[in-house]
């Protein structure tokens, strides 16, 4: 090999890896704050278009005239807004050697739940070798999607690659008027996931599942896109059941998703996010905007979320059922322990005529942990035959805990057909007693019940998933019981 | 195989159980009969494990160990079981996946390998018979809206999958019409080996019987008063407890 050859292959490689990781921008965080400046320099730094620098200034102007909400029966001391700073650019995680100099804490909960050596390594920031199955996986896998068609990247790549369809959907579900943190959502968001599969084409994995290892540190404030075309299906997990840790303590996050007529789209959450210490310091706040619209006939949204994590959890998947004969689902596992608080639920609008939807909520409390569920079933005049069937259970472990049912009807339509039915139960120490005396150990028969109790959520999961979810719900509740 | 030495327990801080003796062989079938409130339900929780039943004084020795040093979940893989006077109620949790998860849970204790789910549904169709219970009853929860005659004979379905060392049965005759009874007595019956040991505690002589004892003790403030054959259990039904409540007083003085 020549000299020159050698220094244009230099060259090359270089300068690939000097692109990759570097933005056009020197900067490295904003100025703590909020304001016109500080969103414009945000999105410069993005590099992004016109239009959604000025939706951005939209939201911005629209949430300075807002007010916190605080209709939510949750507490948490007041957040200042203006102590935060809305952009810093993702850094590297420091590489540790091996997994001897990782918290021996965090490896004994990989362990539990069943996750593997080389996805530990990843998880925990460790360096590893080259050649690890789950990224060429990864790899095939994605040269697979572009074959047909479907599109999945950040959303930052979507702005700069798809404009038009990020033009068109963005806000379309979840407007920027929306409330009071999707509206700061929209402001200052950072980065999060698009996906578009087209007319017809069924996706034929587990969207992000083969990718949460590698997935880029997207931030507090976190914007997802999901449009499925006619006819077409997708089935998206959102989370990790490995336990996440962040420095921000405030989360505001936005989920859009678009069904067009004969659609699908399956949406999973399993969110674990650090819930504070058993003294309630620390922990995330998390405050979601997550919405689903079945825009077209006979199109289908199923929410599933698994929420075990953060110190507060305000957040209601909901459905706009516009379509006619579309369907809406709301399944969903909430849990609270120590000082954990949850205001979770979902709404249903029903527009279109035949359109049904099934609510299934399954609230867990233990220790001092408060969990509500909110949920609203709204029918309008025009929707024909809507049908609705609600069942929101709560169970309690301990005596300190609390479980509150919070629910609303909107019906405008005669034909409607709403059934509700609530259960509160709580697990005894009569019931582990019995189960001690059949061999079966405290932790174990708290597991028992539990699952027994989920079980019709836990189905609505993908196998895999499922099978980390039910080790996860042991691990949150470990020590709940004296 | 158990052996009851001077055992004093309080319930929320009042004796219960004010110096029990017992000796219990393999092979044996024994009776504790006594009024209301003698302290015989007490003396079966004792004996699983139940935390709140503080044990003041005295020893209990099963199978060469210190019965009291171990947990009620050790104590069951020990291969001791208690069916209950009131089973409690577990809904969302199936009768096999209590079954197949406890007897999972005690083979893996004694060092034994996990049944599959085949090995495991077989062993149960065949000890269902025994109390002639329903497939379909499989499917459904823990005890939920169960009768009284099905959680009784639930319980001693449990026993029978199980197969305990030593089976205590606490007032499993009560609540149980003539027929729910001699069923769940044949069931008892059939499990009797000369290697296991059963204590039936009973208010009444009904259930004796169809389950024959050795012994009959009878219980009285938290005391064993006395001790007899199985026709002791007839002379009660016969002359009623107050007979021995009268001689009690002079025992105790």
């Amino acid at each position: 090999m020549s000299n020159t050859e050698v220094k244009q292959i230099e060259e090359l490689t270089n300068k690939e890896y000097k692109y990759g990781f570097v933005t056009d921008i020197e900067a490295d965080s904003l100025p703590k704050g909020l304001n016109e400046d500080i969103v414009r320099q945000l999105s410069q730094i993005k590099g992004e278009p016109e239009f959604l620098l000025n939706w951005r200034l939209k939201a911005l102007r629209h949430w300075q005239k807002m007010k916190e909400p605080n209709w939510a029966n949750i507490k948490y001391p007041p957040i200042d807004y203006q102590e935060i700073s809305y952009y810093s650019a993702p850094k590297k995680k420091p590489q540790l050697k091996s997994l001897d100099e990782v918290d021996p804490e965090l490896l004994e909960t990989y362990e539990k739940l069943g996750i593997s050596l080389n996805e530990q390594k990843m998880l925990a920031g460790v360096a590893v070798d080259a050649v690890f199955d789950s990224v060429s996986v990864a790899t095939t896998f994605k040269a697979k999607l572009n074959e047909m068609g479907i599109i999945f990247c950040s959303f930052s790549e979507a702005v700069k690659n798809h404009p038009d369809l990020v033009k068109k959907y963005l806000g379309s579900v979840v407007p920027y008027t929306d409330n009071f943190f999707a509206s700061l959502n929209s402001a200052v968001f950072s980065d999060g996931s698009f996906a578009y599969i087209p007319k017809g084409v069924r996706c034929p994995m587990e969207l992000s599942t083969y990718f949460r290892i590698n997935a880029a540190n997207t931030g507090q404030f976190e914007r997802t896109l999901i449009i499925a075309d006619e006819g077409s299906y997708v089935s998206y997990l959102e989370g990790c059941t490995a336990p996440m840790r962040d420095e921000n303590q405030l989360h505001a996050a936005v989920v859009e998703l678009v069904a067009l007529d004969n659609a699908q789209i399956k949406y999973s959450t399993v969110q674990n996010w650090y819930p504070g210490d058993k003294d309630g310091k620390g922990g995330i706040y998390n405050f979601v905007t997550k919405r689903g619209a079945c825009r077209g006939v006979n199109s289908k949204i199923s929410w599933t979320q698994v929420e075990t994590g953060s110190a507060i959890t305000w957040k209601y998947p909901g459905c706009i059922l516009q379509g006619d004969n579309s369907i809406g689902e709301f399944y969903s596992v909430a849990i609270t322990n120590n000082y954990q608080q949850a205001d979770t639920g979902t709404k249903m609008i029903h527009l279109g005529k035949n359109t049904k939807s099934t609510i299934i909520s399954k609230g867990i409390s233990a220790g001092r942990g408060q969990n509500s569920y909110r949920g609203l079933v709204k029918v309008s005049k025009k929707a024909d035959n809507a049908r609705n069937f609600s069942q929101c259970d709560s169970l309690l472990i301990g005596d300190r805990c609390g479980a509150h049912t919070f629910p609303y009807l909107e019906i405008n339509s005669p034909s409607a057909q709403i059934e509700h039915e609530a259960t509160t139960s709580k697990i005894g120490e009569d019931q582990i007693f019995y189960l001690n005396q059949r061999g079966i150990d405290t932790e174990n028969a708290i597991g028992l019940i539990v699952n027994g109790y989920v079980k019709e959520v836990l189905a609505e999961l993908p196998m895999e998933f499922a099978v980390e979810a039910t080790k996860l719900l042991s691990i949150s509740l470990e020590g709940s019981v004296g | 195989m158990l052996e009851v030495i001077n055992l004093h327990a309080n319930v929320e801080g009042n004796e219960i159980l004010k110096g029990i003796n017992l000796k219990v062989n393999a092979g044996e079938i024994h009776a504790i009969m006594g009024p209301n409130g003698s302290g015989k339900s007490t003396f079966a929780q004792v004996l699983a494990g139940k935390e709140e039943y503080e044990v003041t004084d005295g020893e209990v020795i099963y199978e060469g160990k210190n019965l009291l040093d171990l947990s009620a979940e050790d104590r069951a893989r020990e291969g001791l079981f208690l069916a209950f006077q009131y089973p409690i109620e577990i809904p969302g949790v199936s009768n096999t996946n209590l079954l197949k998860t406890a007897l999972n849970e005690i083979r893996k204790y004694r060092g034994e390998e996990e049944l599959d789910t085949m090995e495991f549904l077989s062993l149960i169709k065949n000890k269902m018979k025994l109390v002639e219970l329903e497939e379909s009853f499989l499917k459904r929860s823990v005890n939920e809206g169960f009768s009284g005659g099905e959680k009784k004979r639930n319980e001693i379905f449990q026993m029978a999958v199980l197969n305990p060392k030593l089976a205590i049965l606490d007032e499993t005759d009560s609540g149980l019409d003539i027929d729910a009874l001699k069923i769940v007595a044949n069931g008892v019956n059939q499990l009797k080996t000369k290697n296991n040991a059963t204590i039936v505690v009973t208010h009444y002589q009904r259930l004796l019987n169809y389950i024959i004892p050795d012994f009959v003790h009878v219980l009285h403030k938290g005391k064993i008063v006395k001790s007899g054959g199985k026709e002791l259990a007839y002379e009660l039904e016969e002359k009623g407890y107050e007979w021995l409540k009268n001689g009690s007083e002079v025992l105790a003085d």
